[in-house]
């Protein structure tokens, strides 16, 4: 998130496209709806769903999925149109407003009411909704980031935010809602193919050379391959070996069944994990780990918080924190990693990640610190981009709208869109064993609309089946307002109703994200 | 911000701020003013009247929670007078419920007790008559039983206010009034969404949480602050710890941002994972196609052996890592340090794609 948690219950709009906050970030949603009810903020969503804040919105576009950026263009074209943006923070601190301005111009509220379904006339009410606010938060989440166009999705989003000013200010920002909960500080560690801790680049090599240095090794300047990129280069032979520390993605990839024969085909598979779930169950070695109650460590939030994780329980059995595991395993590989606790790696941590370097174990004891938080006396960042982007100028990326990758057709004429749901998360790991989430929701479920339900003969709780070009599966229906005709809802919870059979692994191309949000179905009474 | 001026509190000259109330200023000075319907957060009612204290110059005593501060007021917390009248409120609803400490939860850690204890009273002057009602058990995470309601409103204005889940009421009136969802609804089929506010909220046990039911009293438990492994909200929440045992997550009104004390259903309910049965304890190895118990020795080293024979024979790149946005940020460092320094590959990625 450029900005804080805190800033959205006191903000003037608040613009959530693509996240069903009171769901997957319940306690965001929280604040969205005290925001609301009690300080008088305005809320647009933006969503195909009916999901839980459309109650309290001002105004609801229900756009077909996968129409973001027309929706996005639409706006903007409105704002600008109307000389409703901006101008000053135009010209003084972004650049390439003409390429937007151009592209946007043919995205006129009737062109978008032809392509997202969003009728003009409530496009253009939440346009100066959001324009003529002093300040305006927009949160997103993996609505807006599944899709084969997520990263114009996003780009989109932040061209919106900087036309109104709204980057660098308290109350304002794009914030994107992290699903799990250490997403953000896995990425800022370096936990990716292109970068070390602090997104400091492999290829630079300032940098490879500083990390060599403290490290005392050689490394390769070669970026590496992504989680989604790794199936095929093992069926090609390239990947011979697999380390996946906490992970599942026998649950949570794409296309299961193209991962499951490249794990096969691995010479070595390691799994370290709390249970032995689908993917252990394919491998060589499987190390089990301590849990989050059984460890000390740090999570950093979405909104860049750094926070203590501490032990409370000991693990069962001889379990130990993955820190732990690695050291060992790195020491017996002929590099001796000695560290006694967590906050020694943080020590370690705090040399090479200029954002960590001021946040200490004793600062954070209370309460987290934001990064950037350069030295010991910074008081952490609340929200960035502040006076200056760190760029220097806001880019403005002008982007056209592409339609998702597959559209419904005769033969498969619904959309699929997947997502999590309250009481349950990710692959079910944690929140299946929890007896009252599975209480309140106890299997997977096929959310559909009761007009399509009744056209298909299909009553509440019946069984239905769900074929995609890649796959099957079945599950019970749930009739319910909150799919939009022509479009079904799973979540991906459920090994059981595996519905990345189901799902369209075409990637964007940069962000490598899979099209969950959209592919093509067909439903049947089974 | 308006001028600060100042006031008499038990003669105590105190500098306030015209925003604040009484109970604001005496808290913030350390001054204790019991109260019951009072909770921070949420709109001061005044309803219980336990706070009350003497204005100078007031007809009546004032409800301290609600009543602002004006320059130069004179302020008593504690006299016989203010005793007899929150003797007279606590007696009422003591009367009023079914207060049998015996077998509640919340002995050790409920409002009424601590306040029948502060206040000195042997015996209400009137006769108890619980209102009859059944309790709730309907599901496995929060229970009811509103013959203990002391009518407070604390979790009608929690499910409100803090949350906004719009789901608790009051219904009816006087004697006969009673919090909880619509339409007399249980929780298990009302729009409840089982963020467990309302149970954090409750002074007394009215509302507690079913699994923490005879797992431990109140003065056993350990708490330790940590954060909710699931969303990327990062909640601050409190593990109830028993003899090493994890018993329930509770909020904590003192905490600040993120979350400033307040949980929804995945942190407060979602940890049971932790002593699941099926938990790995030892390291696997597999041997003749199936997965057999080994010693962390052996599997490390046949780690070493492997990665090491693949790392000569096709190269640092011919081996991957998927790292993980569960893990920590300690763990992450140290599993890209691995994987780029000890194998020598940039092959390293974890699953917030997906
Ligand atoms: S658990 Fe949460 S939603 Fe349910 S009644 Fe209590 S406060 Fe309201
Ligand atoms: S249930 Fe508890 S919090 Fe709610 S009104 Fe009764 S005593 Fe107060
Ligand atoms: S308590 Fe709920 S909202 Fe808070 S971090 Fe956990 S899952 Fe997210
Ligand atoms: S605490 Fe003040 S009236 Fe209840």
């Amino acid at each position: 998130m450029t900005n804080s948690i805190e800033e959205i219950e006191f903000t003037d709009v608040i613009l959530a496209t693509g996240t069903n906050t009171t769901e997957n970030h319940p306690m965001i949603g929280a604040r969205v709806k005290r925001a609301v009810r009690q300080h008088g903020a305005k809320l647009i969503v933006i969503d195909p769903r009916e999901i839980g804040l459309v109650k309290y919105a001002n105004i609801w576009l229900r756009q077909k999925p996968g129409t973001d950026v027309a929706v996005l263009n639409g706006l903007m074209n409105i704002i600008i149109g109307e000389n409703l943006y901006a101008k000053e923070y135009v010209d003084t601190r972004t650049e390439q407003f003409d390429a937007l301005k151009e592209v946007v111009a043919k995205y006129t509220p009737e062109y978008v009411e032809e392509i997202s379904g969003v009728p003009a006339e409530d496009l253009k009410r939440a346009a100066r909704m959001y324009a003529e606010a002093d300040k305006a938060a927009i949160l997103y989440a993996m609505g807006i980031t599944q899709h084969w166009t997520g990263t114009d999705n996003v780009k989109s989003c932040a061209n919106l935010a900087m036309l109104c000013g709204n980057i660098g200010i308290a109350g304002g920002g794009v914030n994107p809602l992290r699903g799990q909960n250490n997403v953000q500080g896995a990425c800022d560690m370096g936990a990716l193919p292109n970068v070390f801790p602090a997104y400091q680049q492999v290829a630079n090599d300032d940098a490879r050379t500083r990390f060599e240095k403290a490290w005392n090794v050689s490394l390769s300047g070669t970026p590496g391959l992504t989680v989604t990129e790794m199936p095929d280069a093992v069926l090609e032979g390239t990947i011979k070996a697999l380390y996946i520390m906490g992970e599942n993605p026998m649950m949570s990839d794409p296309d299961t069944t193209h991962l499951e024969k490249a794990l096969k085909k691995l010479d070595f598979l390691v799994c370290q994990d709390i249970f032995l779930n689908e993917t252990g169950e394919l491998a060589d070695v499987v190390l089990p780990s301590a849990c989050f109650a059984e460890k000390d460590g740090t999570y950093t939030n979405t909104e860049r918080r750094v926070q203590r994780v501490r032990k409370a329980v000991d693990a069962p059995g001889s379990a130990k924190p993955d820190w732990q595991i690695i050291s060992e395993l790195a020491t017996k590989m002929g590099y001796p990693m000695n560290y006694d606790s967590a906050e020694e790696i943080m020590n370690e941590i705090r040399t090479l990640t200029p954002s960590y370097a001021g946040v200490t174990y004793s600062r954070i004891e209370e309460e987290g610190l934001q990064w950037p938080c350069p030295t010991e006396d910074h008081p952490g960042t609340q929200y960035l981009h502040k006076d200056q982007f760190t760029r220097g100028r806001g880019l403005f990326h002008a982007v056209e709208y592409i339609p998702p990758a597959e559209l419904p057709d005769e033969e498969y004429p619904f959309i699929l869109s997947t997502g999590r749901v309250l009481y349950q998360y990710h692959t079910g790991t944690m929140s299946r064993r929890a007896k009252g989430l599975v209480e309140r929701f106890p299997e997977s479920l096929v959310e559909i609309n009761p007009d399509d339900a009744r056209k298909l003969g299909i009553n509440e709780g019946a069984t239905i089946e769900v074929t995609s070009r890649r796959g099957k599966v079945a599950a019970k229906a749930k009739i319910t307002k909150s799919p939009p005709q022509g479009t079904i809802f799973m979540n991906f919870h459920f090994s059981e109703v595996a519905v990345n059979k189901l799902t369209n692994p075409a990637l964007d191309p940069i962000g490598k994200i899979p099209e969950y949000k959209v592919c093509a179905v067909k439903v049947e009474a089974a | 911000m308006a001028e600060k001026f100042q006031i008499t509190i038990d003669g105590r000259e105190i500098e306030a701020s015209p925003e604040q109330t009484i109970l604001e200023v005496a808290r913030e000075n350390g001054i204790y003013i019991p109260t019951l319907c009072y909770y921070k957060g949420t709109t001061n009612v005044g309803a219980c009247r336990v706070c009350v204290v003497d204005v100078e110059n007031a007809r009546s005593l004032v409800a301290a929670c609600a009543m602002p501060v004006s320059p130069e007021m004179v302020v008593t917390t504690d006299s016989d007078r203010i005793r007899e009248a929150r003797k007279l409120v606590v007696e009422l609803l003591w009367a009023s419920g079914d207060h049998n400490c015996l077998t509640c939860e919340k002995n050790g850690n409920c409002e009424l007790q601590d306040l029948i204890y502060y206040l000195g009273i042997e015996q209400p002057r009137f006769t108890i008559e619980p209102p009859g009602y059944p309790k709730e058990d309907t599901n496995s995470m929060i229970q009811r039983d509103l013959n203990k309601c002391i009518l407070c409103g604390r979790c009608v204005r929690a499910c409100n206010e803090i949350q906004v889940n719009e789901v608790l009421d009051f219904s009816g009136r006087g004697s006969r009034s009673k919090v909880g969802p619509a339409f007399d609804m249980d929780y298990f089929s009302s729009d409840c969404v089982f963020c467990g506010e309302c149970a954090d909220a409750c002074p007394v046990g009215a509302i507690t949480f079913k699994q923490a039911r005879f797992a431990g009293r109140p003065w056993e438990l350990e708490k330790v602050r940590t954060t909710c492994p699931y969303c990327g909200v990062g909640c601050q929440i409190d593990l109830n710890i028993h003899k090493g045992k994890i018993i329930k997550v509770t909020g904590n009104r003192n905490y600040g941002n993120p979350n400033l004390g307040s949980l929804c259903v995945k942190g407060r309910f979602g940890i049971d994972f932790i002593d699941d049965p099926d938990r790995l304890t030892t390291p696997l190895i597999r041997k003749n196609g199936k997965l057999t118990e080994a010693s962390w020795e052996e599997a490390i080293g046949l780690i070493t052996e492997k990665l090491t024979s693949i790392k000569g024979e096709h190269g640092p790149d011919s081996i991957a890592g998927f790292s993980s946005a569960r893990c920590t940020n300690e763990e992450n460092y140290l599993f890209q340090k691995f994987m780029r320094g000890v194998i020598g590959t940039n092959n390293v990625d974890h699953c917030a794609r997906l």
